[in-house]
């Protein structure tokens, strides 16, 4: 259940982004969630109205956005997207791809007053 | 969730009145029906994937915002575009360990499995093999008990406990705090056994040379497909366990195809920390690491 962590840590930054800004309220905060990042998104959907509860972000909507698993192939520059982690070869040239974009938790922006 | 160590518990107990129904966030009375889709493009190019601490804002004020139903929303609000990560300040601590670390040529394991993968008897034959080999250093993560701890004490290397009590993780400035006793001067190699579970560790860099995941022959051979998260993050995987092959369903070469699925030049040990079978490529293994 580290999603109570994942949580706590963005309301903390939130705090901080909020504080340097100037913002005043917090409407809702986008969160791009990759499908590598081992977030569950129910638990995270859970846990952040627990923690914003004590906070001056009461009321604010967390909304997540799905990032897919990207691949690209760095011989061929070919990329594609998986459901699932799978480093078969690329598909053009044979070669060992790697992942460019899915595997993170990152704050993608802001709705404030 | 946390599968392995349920720890959901600790969440629920918060406030048990509060709507566990996920529907409960989105129906909040907000709805701003915009959606953007910024494309910021950065390379992950290197093997470690996480790009620390970026963190600008641009703000840019849109004016009135369009909404698919309610129409405009006041023009007060604006958005602020960013790209950090949500673990940003954990990777910085992370960042601090790993420099810390390698100033004084220390290289350290983050050692990951499931409850029950038989870290603790592997590690207390790793550090009775490696006396007088390597000098080593461990760092415990427990949820309650010491017990793993006083199991490693005794056997040449000093041991340090982290009581993670709710925590099913350990955390990078954790870690940190407790380095510069845990690894005293000479230190070649510090192993941290981190909490039993493979979800909840994999989220978390502590600033490790590497990850390596231990993977029971009890457990299933789709482990690093069920798991991919962390399978992904371990350059080096150790089947343990292996004196129980003749007993069990074990299929070695599936275990293997799986692995290479989710981190195709995986290196892979197999052990009986038991038996001692393996005990001697893995000790070679981490001599020739830190050497
Ligand atoms: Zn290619």
């Amino acid at each position: 259940m580290h999603e109570l962590s994942l949580a706590t840590a963005l309301v903390e930054q939130l705090q901080e982004i909020m504080a340097r800004e100037g913002v005043q309220e917090l409407v809702s905060v986008t969160v791009a969630m990759g499908v590598l990042s081992g977030v569950e998104r129910e638990a995270l959907e859970f846990c952040f109205p627990l923690v914003v509860e004590a906070t001056p972000l009461k009321g604010a909507i967390l909304k997540i956005v799905e990032t897919p698993l990207c691949f690209r192939c760095p011989r061929c520059q070919r990329e594609w997207q998986a459901e699932k982690v799978d480093f078969a070869p690329c598909g053009g040239c044979g070669s060992a791809p790697e992942i460019i974009d899915g595997r993170d938790l990152v704050i993608r922006s802001l709705e404030v007053t | 969730m946390c599968r392995e160590c349920g720890c959901l518990t600790h969440v629920q107990g918060l406030d048990p009145d509060h709507a566990t129904n996920p529907d409960h966030l989105r129906d909040h009375g907000h709805s701003h029906g915009h959606e953007h889709d910024h494309e910021h493009g950065h390379d992950h190019g290197h093997d470690h994937g996480h790009d620390h601490g970026h963190d600008h804002v641009h703000s840019h004020d849109r004016g009135p915002l369009r909404t698919s139903s309610i129409g405009a929303v006041s023009p007060a609000h604006r958005h602020l575009s960013l790209e950090s990560r949500v673990l940003a300040k954990n990777d910085a601590l992370a960042e601090a360990n790993r420099r810390w670390l390698a100033e004084r040529q220390i290289r350290a394991i983050n050692l990951i499995s499931s409850p029950g993968a038989g870290k603790t008897l592997l590690l207390e034959q790793t550090l009775e093999r490696l006396q007088g080999r390597v000098n080593c250093a461990i760092i415990v993560g427990d949820v309650a008990t010491d017990n793993d701890a006083r199991r490693l004490r005794g056997k040449g290397a000093p041991v340090h406990q982290i009581e993670t009590r709710n925590s099913c993780h350990l955390a990078a400035g954790q870690v940190g705090e407790l380095l510069a006793h845990a690894a005293p001067v000479g230190t070649r190699l510090l192993i941290i056994e981190n909490v039993g579970n493979l979800v909840c560790p994999a989220a978390f860099d502590l600033g490790e040379t590497m990850k390596v995941a231990l993977l029971s022959v009890t457990e299933g051979e789709d482990k690093p497909v069920k798991y991919p998260t962390l399978f992904h993050q371990t350059p080096v995987v150790v089947i343990t366990k292996i004196d129980l092959v003749p007993h069990l369903d074990w299929d070695m070469a599936l275990c293997r195809q799986n692995l290479r699925q989710v981190r195709p030049n995986v290196t892979l040990l197999e052990v009986s920390a038991r038996s001692g079978l393996g005990m001697e490529a893995w000790i070679d293994f981490l001599e020739n690491w830190v050497a």
